[in-house]
């Protein structure tokens, strides 16, 4: 379990990957297959992406996105595959990864106000043991005024509504100073006006060089928000800049039916195995 | 029975030190959703303490706690395994495991009660009634060896759960993100398995493997009724566990003798005591109790009487501006509005004192009349009630019969601000959708 205290330093020693140079790659995924009970959710999926973009995932239900992100960072096993983080294995980069989870998957009622889930994101840099300090509060308390939710920063998190759940856990990765973002459904079920505030964030977060990856349902803004597209189908359909990507044929083929042959294979395999 | 301080303040201490040291790690499985994972390691830890007594053929500490937390730790393995090849969900698959590793431990203890000094009454109940007798010396003082026991694994949990309360709480609260950060969900929950599989060893001989369930569960879940903050709630299931140990005690051996009956058991005793303060959190608790939720109910019961109280008088003298109804009946009396309220009339009693208290209704021989300030209020709800009619017609698309019912219901929850924002969103009407007019935010508006 290594903590890194000092972003800053690694990301120098690295400067290369992320410097000026607009080819530099913040995420490169290559080979990448994951499997459930031996029916793959995703396949051989290889993608770079650029740093210093805002990057949308878009994809049917069941397409695996949620296991994309999830797979990056070591959460759920690979049956094959490498990924690089800035150049580096995901446990070398991980103190420059941020995570915004889906709000789902978290217990709601656990018994924590909004400034305890936003300070969660400095655990790592406070290290093993040590406790939460003031300056650590002061920085939570900086990133819920950020995402305009600082007067609520004492209320039990069961108590805020969906928008504002959502904005507390934008507020936890803004104190992860990473220079990765991967986010999982950001705008599902939240309000018009938190819409715009994480899109805003988004551009900021941009402005400062970072990169952001986002899993995103409402393919009508996809244009607007994002400036590089996954198109993803338990493979990648296609991924590149919005423009060249973002086509009726290739989002015809994304969610145009499952990939009924890999389908039918895997449904084999699983008879294969019970007639054993 | 006589209270002994020598006997009693020992076995009170053993109880204490047991009941905290659970709740401590019970916290941890309250939020974790694995309360049946406690209770499936205290049980299953069994064959681990038959296995250790069989190759030891003694008691002493060491061999247990090694056979217990190994089984314990494996108990936690076999569920997840279980779980994951038998594609059944986790309450069954614990289910499977510890109910046979208990059966094996139990046949396991019973085959060897002729070798063994071990009973298995004592291994399901405890006896911390004998805790007193069995002393070890230590910096010259002669301490039972289950105080020693329990006290050093009261220390053990408390330095856990305070160095790593961080750690604890995101792996509890975010597992995904814990292990992203490289905060590893997986060990902490094993190290959490550990823990519970020592303590439960440390209080069989106390209160037995059984009723350790109750000290891990109950004190935390209780002080979940009672806060909302992690670190208070930690606090509160220690007071609650080492309060449930004193007057569990107390219970067992004084209150028994007052009926005439022999003094019964402490470790039972100090379970009922857990159950019973967990009913009185029930009960009591600031923002779920019962209580305070039946008092919400009938505060809220009896504000919305009194609106209806002031909109009926307020329609009332509408319709005698509109000259449908005779002069003087503006007012009425009580029995006029028990008629039209459906209400009890000790209900619109304190409904009718409520509003005269408040300066909106006075009385005159009997006949009830709105005040100025009650005009000012029963224009303010049937704006709110037909705003939202007409809200419901024209942005909800409701048929006019079906809106009645639902604006009645709104119109106690409506304030000004909100019926801005009604008279905004439907282009500020002058009727309502069964043609009556609306009345203006102040007298006088058009």
């Amino acid at each position: 379990m290594d903590f890194k205290a000092n972003s800053t330093s690694d990301s120098m020693t690295n400067g290369s990957a992320v410097g000026p140079d607009d080819t530099a790659i913040a995420l490169s995924v290559d080979d990448l297959t994951v499997a459930y009970h031996r029916k793959p959710v995703i396949w051989d999926v290889a993608i770079d992406l650029p740093a210093g973009s805002l990057i949308g995932i878009v994809g049917p239900n069941g397409a695996g996105k949620s296991t994309l992100l999830k797979a990056i960072m070591n959460l759920v096993p690979r049956a094959s595959g490498r990924v690089a983080v800035f150049g580096k294995p995901y446990r070398a980069s991980r103190h420059r990864v941020g995570y915004v989870p889906q709000r789902e998957s978290v217990d709601w009622d656990f018994p924590v106000d909004a400034l305890d889930v936003v300070t969660m994101g400095l655990y790592s840099k406070i290290g093993w043991c040590l406790p939460v300090r003031k300056k650590h509060r002061e920085a939570g308390m900086e990133a819920l005024r950020r995402v305009g939710i600082a007067d609520l920063a004492n209320r039990q998190i069961s108590q805020l509504s969906g928008g504002q759940q959502q904005r507390t856990f934008l507020a936890r990765a803004l104190v992860q100073d990473a220079d990765l973002y991967l986010m999982d459904e950001p705008f599902a079920a939240v309000d018009a006006s938190t819409e715009k505030a994480i899109v805003e964030l988004l551009r900021e977060l941009k402005s400062r060089g970072k990169t952001v990856v986002v899993i995103h349902h409402d393919l009508q803004t996809v244009p607007e928000y994002f400036d590089y597209a996954v198109l993803l189908n338990m493979r990648v359909v296609a991924h590149g800049p919005i423009e060249s990507v973002f086509t009726s044929e290739n989002l015809q083929k994304t969610y145009g039916g499952r990939l009924t042959l890999l389908d039918e294979v895997s449904e084999a395999m699983r008879r294969r195995e019970r007639s054993l | 029975m006589i209270w002994n301080w020598q006997l009693d303040g020992w076995i009170v201490a053993a109880g204490i030190l047991c009941a905290v040291a659970s709740a401590l790690l019970g916290n941890f499985l309250v939020l974790r959703r694995l309360s049946m994972l406690g209770d499936a390691i205290s049980h299953a830890i069994l064959p681990g303490l038959a296995v250790a007594f069989l190759i030891s053929n003694s008691r002493s500490s060491l061999p247990m706690f090694v056979g217990a937390v190994i089984v314990g730790v494996l108990t936690a393995l076999f569920t997840e395994w279980i779980r994951g090849v038998g594609k059944v969900d986790e309450g069954a698959s614990m289910g499977v495991v510890f109910t046979s590793l208990f059966a094996l431990g139990l046949i396991m203890i019973v085959q060897a009660a002729d070798r063994v000094d071990l009973d298995a009454g004592c291994v399901l109940y405890g006896a911390i009634e004998l805790t007193p007798l069995d002393t070890i010396k230590l910096l010259g003082f002669d301490i039972p060896r289950a105080v020693v026991v329990l006290g050093s694994v009261t220390v053990l949990n408390l330095m856990f759960v305070v160095l790593f309360f961080k750690e604890l709480k995101l792996t509890s609260f975010d597992p995904s993100l814990a292990t992203s950060m490289g905060v590893s969900s997986t060990w902490m929950h094993y190290a959490l398995m550990v823990l519970v599989a020592v303590t439960a060893v440390a209080s069989f001989e106390s209160v037995g493997n059984i009723l350790v369930v109750a000290m891990f569960i109950v004190p935390p879940a209780t002080a979940y009724l009672l806060t909302d903050r992690l670190g208070i709630m930690i606090l509160i299931s220690t007071g609650v566990a080492a309060l449930s140990a004193v007057s569990g005690h107390v219970a067992a051996v004084v209150v028994p003798t007052w009926f005439g009956y022999q003094s019964t058991t402490t470790a039972g005793m100090m379970a009922v005591m857990v159950g019973a303060l967990f009913g009185v959190a029930m009960l009591f608790a600031p923002r779920q109790g019962v209580v305070i939720k039946w008092l919400r109910n009938r505060a809220l019961s009896l504000r919305i009487l009194c609106d209806d109280i002031v909109a009926t008088l307020y329609r009332r003298s509408e319709h005698v501006a509109a000259d449908q109804v005779r002069m003087d009946d503006v007012s009425m009396n009580v029995e006029e509005l028990t008629e039209t309220l459906y209400a009890s009339s000790r209900q619109l009693r304190s409904a009718l004192a409520r509003l005269r208290r408040r300066g909106e209704l006075e009385q005159v021989d009997g006949q009830y009349e709105l005040t100025d300030r009650g005009i000012e209020h029963g224009r303010e709800l049937v704006r709110s009630h037909r705003l939202w009619e007409q809200y419901l017609v024209s942005e909800a698309s409701l048929h006019p019969t079906k809106i009645h019912d639902k604006a009645e219901k709104l119109e106690h929850f409506t304030d000004r601000s909100l019926r801005d924002q009604l008279s905004d969103a439907t282009d500020s009407p002058v009727l309502d959708p069964h043609g009556q007019s609306i009345p203006p935010e102040r007298r006088g508006d058009v």
